[in-house]
């Protein structure tokens, strides 16, 4: 009875979600008051149903209802109860109703905050977020019910995927969702922009903490499916370019030239149509993304799903949304565009500059991912393109960007300065060449590991080089304002990003040996000793755990313990055994027996064992978290959320005055 | 030239050149890096090439895995269930690899063997990726033409 319960909430949110996507953009259109105010009480109501779609998901697999289909296939009795929690979006169904959850409660937020906007243009705004809750819940409706019964019931269900059951993949989908579906913020409001024809810079400095916020979700859920990658797949690798990672990396690109771009419409009212070009296509990237990884249209490692229908239905909703927002666009971006004038050598060239290679990125790697789809669909044949392919064109994309990194905060809007930049650059230089030269000294010999060095200390310098001037130039408490704080978090993290990616490359010393009980293989600077294998009992799986003592000069580092896990249906799952560290990981995971078991008891015959010496490789995730923290950061500052008539009075980070943009006039 | 037309002229021109580098450098480096999927069918009718990486992919055959003892070395064969594939390979196998289950396997044509660097399994077990069903089909469709 439950269920069906869950079953009818949906079906009222989704019926919610058309009324909230149609009354408040009718009355928008119409000058209609009564209509426009329909919208809050829409989007609690819906949020409301969605919620309690969800939550009764989730009963129904803490009771381990088994006659709910999703239930039975994705738990089992022995399943523990916080992977029974986390299987609720373990698979397709359940992770595109947190897909809407998480959209309710972004609704929820701009219903709750925006109260401040224009009337019509909040209207818009919240119609725009129901149109896309209505697509997800009559896509979830249509093809993907999580509610549907299995009668009868059986016994036990099957089990959720063992590679899903990892604390990294508790948190991984939610936050990820969290950046993806927070872009539909940004693009709700491009939307009304466009709907109204018109578009001020308040509103975009309204949205630009919302952006904030979704971009640094983005970042943290890269990083932790990155981590978990690097900790559950067992090969040691943190990135693959594969499908389902750039499904993500594409719109958080995107999203990073967005952060950027609003700024500039945000502090100087230019580069507006490019603005709302951008949030269009970070929101249909996350659109995209979520159709890759779901419709099984990827015949990738990663997929789980594979049911066509859904990608048909996925497809038509994403060539209504990107199509219609493009010709929305097309028709009406005249009206909204505008701006001042600005200098070559200005931020805003440099900003340009950088949001160019992340946008010709993004669009290289999409190139990339939907290739081999492509070729299949002409006839070509089936085509793979390989990891060298993505990592040669981002490297050199990102190449200009770095270069430009440090000079964009020294550079003055509009205008050009290029003193401060001689003297910067001569700083910056000096500092990464002997940081070269140290790490040449320390024994990183390899062109590549020097390269890495020299760009990360380029990046880390530059941006203290800032820090360091506004420290000396600005008066105390105005130092750095939040939205500063958080730029500066987020090009250090970049700095720490490429030194951990590259070193890691060109340092790691990786091994596959076949190793008997005594046995010791030498890896980098130290010594892994073979135990042997013994059993261990899990909640629900059965693990041959392996013994590894791992030691440098003779003294004990640490025990390593990896495992192979064998779950009740059989499957097979390595846990890797990670001694971390700031300067480096040890890696230790187990492949099969390689020998006839000695019979023994407790220990058994040679086993084929990954060791691996990873330095640096938490750089990469350190690098990450930075800026997931300059995002938040950022969208702390007071200044986004000061009402209108104080506007015209706030500080600006750059000590210049923030311009008041007059709205275009729309023309009849 | 007024202030608006030159920034104007400057955003396009960078946009230009960059889409020229960008599609230039993309054109190149994805013919670098594209390998193609064959099966063991279509191996044997001298499609594949010969000297360069391919990826092969079928279905590991039942009773065809052997180690040698105590080493990393392993050979299998890889079928379409119409023609064998040797498949040699040095490393330490996927969770998911398994007699009867599908694999993708990269590497190159060695002797008349295939010399594997790379060996991938799904991770889901009930479900063969579509290349390898595909080609499945094809060398089914291929076999029974020939088949007398």
């Amino acid at each position: 009875m439950i269920p069906e319960l869950g079953q009818l909430a949906l079906i009222l949110a989704l019926l919610l979600s058309a009324l909230q996507c149609a009354l408040p953009i009718f009355g928008a259109w119409r000058n209609a008051k009564p209509l426009m105010a329909t919208a809050r009480s829409l989007v609690v109501g819906q949020f409301v149903f969605v919620a309690l779609a969800f939550g009764i998901l989730t009963y129904a697999f803490m009771v381990q209802d088994f006659s709910v289909a999703y239930v039975a296939q994705n738990s089992n009795l022995e399943l523990p109860w916080w992977y029974r929690f986390s299987a609720v979006w373990g698979a397709h169904e359940g992770s595109l109703l947190l897909w809407v959850l998480i959209l309710d409660v972004w609704t929820l937020a701009v219903a709750a905050f925006g109260g401040k906007l224009p009337e019509k243009f909040y209207a818009r705004v919240l119609g725009v977020l129901g149109f896309i809750a209505f697509g997800f819940l009559l896509f979830s409706l249509a093809t993907s019910n999580p509610f549907t019964r299995l009668i009868p019931a059986p016994m036990d269900g099957v089990d959720l995927n063992p590679v899903l059951q990892d604390p990294g993949l508790i948190m991984h989908p939610p936050v990820l969702y969290m950046g993806y579906v927070g872009f539909s913020v940004a693009f709700a409001f491009a939307i009304a922009a466009l709907l109204g024809g018109e578009l001020q810079s308040s509103w975009v400095r309204w949205s630009r903490p919302w952006t904030n916020v979704a971009w640094g979700f983005l970042s943290a859920g890269i990083v932790a499916g990155s981590w978990w990658a690097y900790s559950e797949l067992g090969w040691g690798g943190w990135w693959f370019w594969d499908p389902v990672e750039n499904a993500s990396f594409m719109p958080w690109l995107v999203g990073t030239a967005l952060i950027h771009a609003q700024a500039v419409t945000d502090k100087r009212g230019g580069l507006r149509a490019w603005t709302l070009l951008l949030a269009i296509f970070a929101f249909s990237l996350s659109l995209l993304g979520t159709f890759l990884v779901r419709s099984g249209v990827l015949t990738s490692v990663h997929s789980f799903a594979a049911d066509p229908k859904r990608g048909v239905f996925i497809l038509g909703f994403l060539a209504v949304v990107v199509g219609g927002s493009l010709l929305l666009y097309a028709g009406r971006a005249r009206y909204v565009a505008g701006g001042k004038p600005f200098a070559l050598a200005s931020r805003e060239t440099l900003i340009l500059i950088g949001n160019l290679m992340l946008s010709v990125s993004a669009a290289t790697v999409l190139l990339g991912t939907l290739y081999p789809l492509l070729g299949e669909a002409l006839n070509i044949g089936r085509i793979s393109v390989g990891p060298p392919y993505f990592g040669f064109l981002f490297m050199l994309l990102m190449t200009p960007l770095v270069l430009a990194m440090p000079f964009a905060p020294l550079s003055r809007w509009g205008k050009a300065d290029v003193v401060i930049w001689r003297r910067a650059l001569q700083r910056i230089v000096m500092l990464a060449l002997i940081a070269g030269i140290i790490a040449f000294a320390l024994g990183v010999h390899r062109w590549m590991g020097l390269l890495g060095v020299t760009a990360s200390t380029y990046v880390i310098a530059g941006t203290a080089f800032y820090a360091i001037k506004r420290w000396k130039e600005a008066p105390r408490g105005r130092r750095y304002p939040l939205e500063m704080l958080g730029m500066l978090f987020g090009h250090f993290g970049v700095g720490v990003f490429i030194a951990g990616a590259i070193l890691t490359r060109t340092l790691s010393i990786e091994q596959d040996v076949a190793l008997s009980p005594g046995q010791v293989v030498h890896v980098g600077n130290y010594d892994f000793r073979f135990d042997g294998v013994g059993e261990r009992h899990g909640p629900n799986w059965l693990a041959q755990q392996g013994t590894v003592e791992v030691s440098k000069n003779g003294t004990l580092v640490t025990v390593l313990h990896p495992q192979k896990r064998t779950y009740p249906r059989g499957q097979v799952q390595t846990e890797a055994s990670i001694h971390p560290g700031v300067f480096g990981d040890l890696y230790v995971s187990l492949g099969d027996p390689l020998g006839p078991s000695t019979g023994a008891a407790g220990s058994s015959g040679a086993w084929a064992v990954r060791v691996y010496d990873k330095p640096f490789v938490r750089w990469i995730w350190a690098g990450g978290l930075l800026m997931m923290l300059g995002g938040f950061c950022a969208a702390a500052d007071k200044r986004f959320r000061l009402r209108r008539s104080e506007e015209a009075q706030a500080h600006d980070p750059a000590g210049i005055p923030v311009s008041v943009i007059q709205p275009v006039q729309q023309q009849a | 030239m007024n202030p608006v037309r030159k920034r104007r002229l400057i955003i396009i021109s960078l946009i230009v050149a960059a889409v020229g580098i960008a599609a230039t450098l993309t054109v190149f480096a994805l013919q670098q890096n594209m390998t193609y999927l064959y099966s063991p069918s279509e191996v044997e009718a001298g499609k594949a090439p010969l000297t360069s990486a391919f990826r092969l992919g079928g279905v590991v055959k039942e009773g065809s895995v052997h180690r040698v003892s105590g080493t990393l070395q392993t050979d299998f064969v890889v079928t379409d269930r119409f023609h064998d594939m040797r498949v040699e390979y040095t490393g330490i196998l996927p969770d998911l690899f398994r007699e009867g289950q599908s694999v993708i396997t990269t590497g190159h044509m060695r002797g008349g063997e295939f010399a594997a660097s790379e060996v991938l399994a799904k991770h889901d077990e009930t479900y063969m990726p579509r290349e390898v069903a595909d080609a499945i089909a094809k060398a089914k469709a291929a076999g029974r033409t020939h088949d007398p």
